[in-house]
């Protein structure tokens, strides 16, 4: 039987956490040869309230596409970790955005803190490639994909302009979250 | 050679097999979840001289994709349940003027304007009885995104074959969850045209049925001038009220479908570990992959699971749920809506088992848990 990852990208609607869902899997399943499907569930705003967006990653089909007991979540607001920071897997990991999510969700998971937007618009230079700075985190704390599988497929989505940008927003993520786990 | 892949949405699959069967006219009117289908082809179409139209609203876009057929094109147009009631009178049309067409209906809860952006199963009976009156009804349901692709391939080949409209209907989960694909070579799948009148245009009848159950189809502007009508019509295309010739009509049209010999073409299905099957699951669509998951855990207890998951949904695979309904103890049929399939696999296992509906109509995923507690309490 095949053997199921499941990760959760959650925040609030605009943040681009849909696009962090669908670069990690096409790093899975388009540059690392795996099976993944991506799914999302949203509200009928364009922008705002909360949204999450799922990626499932395994070495064989994979029949239900929708998360069943999450391995890794991540919550950029507090709206998004009370809603969608459930579910996660016992020992699993949960990643917050520290300035945002003050209220903890508690469960028997482990969860790391990092000011992923702060970063974004402080460390790398626009708050725009927040998602960015959290993918590189969330796959440096998961080993979903290799950090170069995700890089490939962040860099082969973004203009011309912004390959700097978002190189640089990656490789903040990782490292960071890599200090973290020492 | 390595053959393209990428990562899609159902939908976007769903507009790339639509160019793949030779699709050059879109109609249509943007709705959730299908809006996708539109948006690739709004793209696409341009690239091969094909012509994309967003109408005034979901009848005239039914309509403008009827008006294209019958000048010779390959025509599409994608919708969800609400524009699909609102196409109801031009479908009908569609069918006793045997106008061939694919309506792509991305699935959402209803009824009317219902939940836009959460998924659902709940047209599948709207699907064979939406439009009044007697008619032959082929409805295909893909479960993943490259069968998306590949059905709406099927979709246009059996709309040319048979002379008629051909629904495809994908829940919002499989329209817009993304998957790897892989993209068929040219000539890889089989793509069909419909059949060109033999005989000058002075001979032409648009319902001669010297042809076999599905008559030639002239293009209009190719020099042959017939007349196209919802009335009951004679082979000639015009009206007719005698009781002979309706018949006869009436019964051709629902036979070039639910014949013996149009039935082992059209249907398609497929059966995971039913051969030792105590307890079935009926699913399609999205379903159908929960029922599966379910399946293999049920397995690895030891719990003789199988499952029938039709891709031809209509017409619907009478002999061999018949046949699986004496074979199993009960079949489940689990579905995102209050048993609309459970009715049809009633209706053919003449109770021979128990039949088991899962409804689920929240707007939520119909979960693997849930089917596998409902296999547990059998017997």
């Amino acid at each position: 039987m095949s053997k199921r990852y499941e990760i959760r990208f959650s925040g609030a609607g605009g943040q681009g956490l849909i696009t962090a869902g669908i670069i990690l899997a096409e790093a899975a399943s388009i540059i690392e040869g795996k099976h993944a499907v991506q799914s999302q569930s949203y509200g009928p705003e364009a922008r705002g309230g909360a949204s999450k967006s799922e990626v499932i990653i395994s070495d064989g089909p994979i029949d239900y596409p929708k998360a069943t007991i999450v391995d890794a979540c991540l919550a950029m607001t507090q709206e998004s970790a009370d809603k969608y920071a459930n579910g996660i897997k016992k020992g699993g990991v949960l990643l917050i955005d520290s300035d945002f999510v003050k209220n903890e969700p508690k469960g028997d998971f482990k969860v790391y803190k990092m000011p992923i937007m702060r970063t974004a618009k402080e460390v790398v230079g626009r708050e725009i490639v927040a998602n960015v700075v959290a993918l590189g985190a969330m796959i440096a704390l998961t080993d979903a994909v290799s950090r170069e599988a995700g890089l490939q497929a962040v860099l082969s989505r973004v203009p011309e302009a912004f390959i700097e940008l978002n190189r640089k927003a990656y490789a903040q993520g990782f490292e960071d979250m890599k200090k973290i786990l020492g | 050679m390595a053959k393209k892949v990428a990562l899609m949405q159902g939908n976007e699959a769903c507009a790339h097999g639509a160019m793949y069967a030779g699709c050059t006219f879109f109609g249509g009117y943007p709705i959730t979840p299908s809006t996708e289908v539109a948006e690739v082809l709004s793209n696409e179409l341009p690239k091969v001289g094909g012509k994309f139209i967003q109408m005034e609203d979901e009848i005239a876009a039914m309509a403008s994709v009827l008006g294209a057929s019958l000048t010779g094109a390959k025509v599409l147009t994608a919708t969800s349940g609400p524009g699909v009631s609102l196409k109801q009178e031009l479908i009908g049309y569609a069918c006793i003027a045997e106008i061939p067409c694919v309506i792509i209906n991305v699935m959402r809860g209803g009824p009317s304007t219902g939940m836009p952006t959460g998924p659902g199963q709940s047209d599948v009976q709207q699907a064979k009885w939406g439009t009044h009156g007697d008619h032959a009804t082929i409805a295909l349901v893909p479960a993943s995104v490259q069968e998306i692709f590949t059905e709406t391939v099927r979709a246009f080949n059996l709309a040319e074959k048979y002379r008629m409209p051909v629904q495809v209907l994908y829940d919002e989960i499989v329209g817009h969850m993304r998957e790897r694909i892989e993209f068929p070579e040219a000539g890889e799948l089989e793509v069909i045209n419909r059949t060109l009148p033999s005989v000058p245009p002075e001979q032409y009848k648009p319902y001669d049925t010297s042809f076999g159950d599905v008559p030639p189809l002239a293009a209009f502007g190719s020099g042959y001038r017939f007349h196209v009508t919802g009335l009951n019509k004679a082979q000639d295309g015009f009206p007719t009220t005698k009781a002979e010739y309706v018949d006869a009509e009436e019964r051709r049209q629902v036979r070039k479908v639910e014949g013996e010999v149009a039935r082992v073409q059209i249907e398609s299905n497929e059966e995971y570990l039913t051969e030792d099957a105590e307890v079935l699951v009926f699913a399609y669509g999205s379903t159908s992959r929960s029922a599966r998951y379910a399946v293999n855990e049920l397995r690895k207890e030891g719990i003789k699971a199988g499952l029938f998951r039709p891709i031809t949904l209509w017409p619907f695979p009478e002999k061999r749920i018949s046949a699986l309904g004496k074979q199993v103890k009960a079949i489940i049929v689990p579905e995102m809506n209050l048993g609309q399939m459970n009715l049809e696999v009633e209706r053919v296992v003449k109770g021979s088992c128990p039949v088991i509906s899962i409804g689920r109509v929240d707007g939520e995923p119909l979960n693997p848990g849930q089917i596998i507690a409902q296999v547990k309490e059998v017997k």
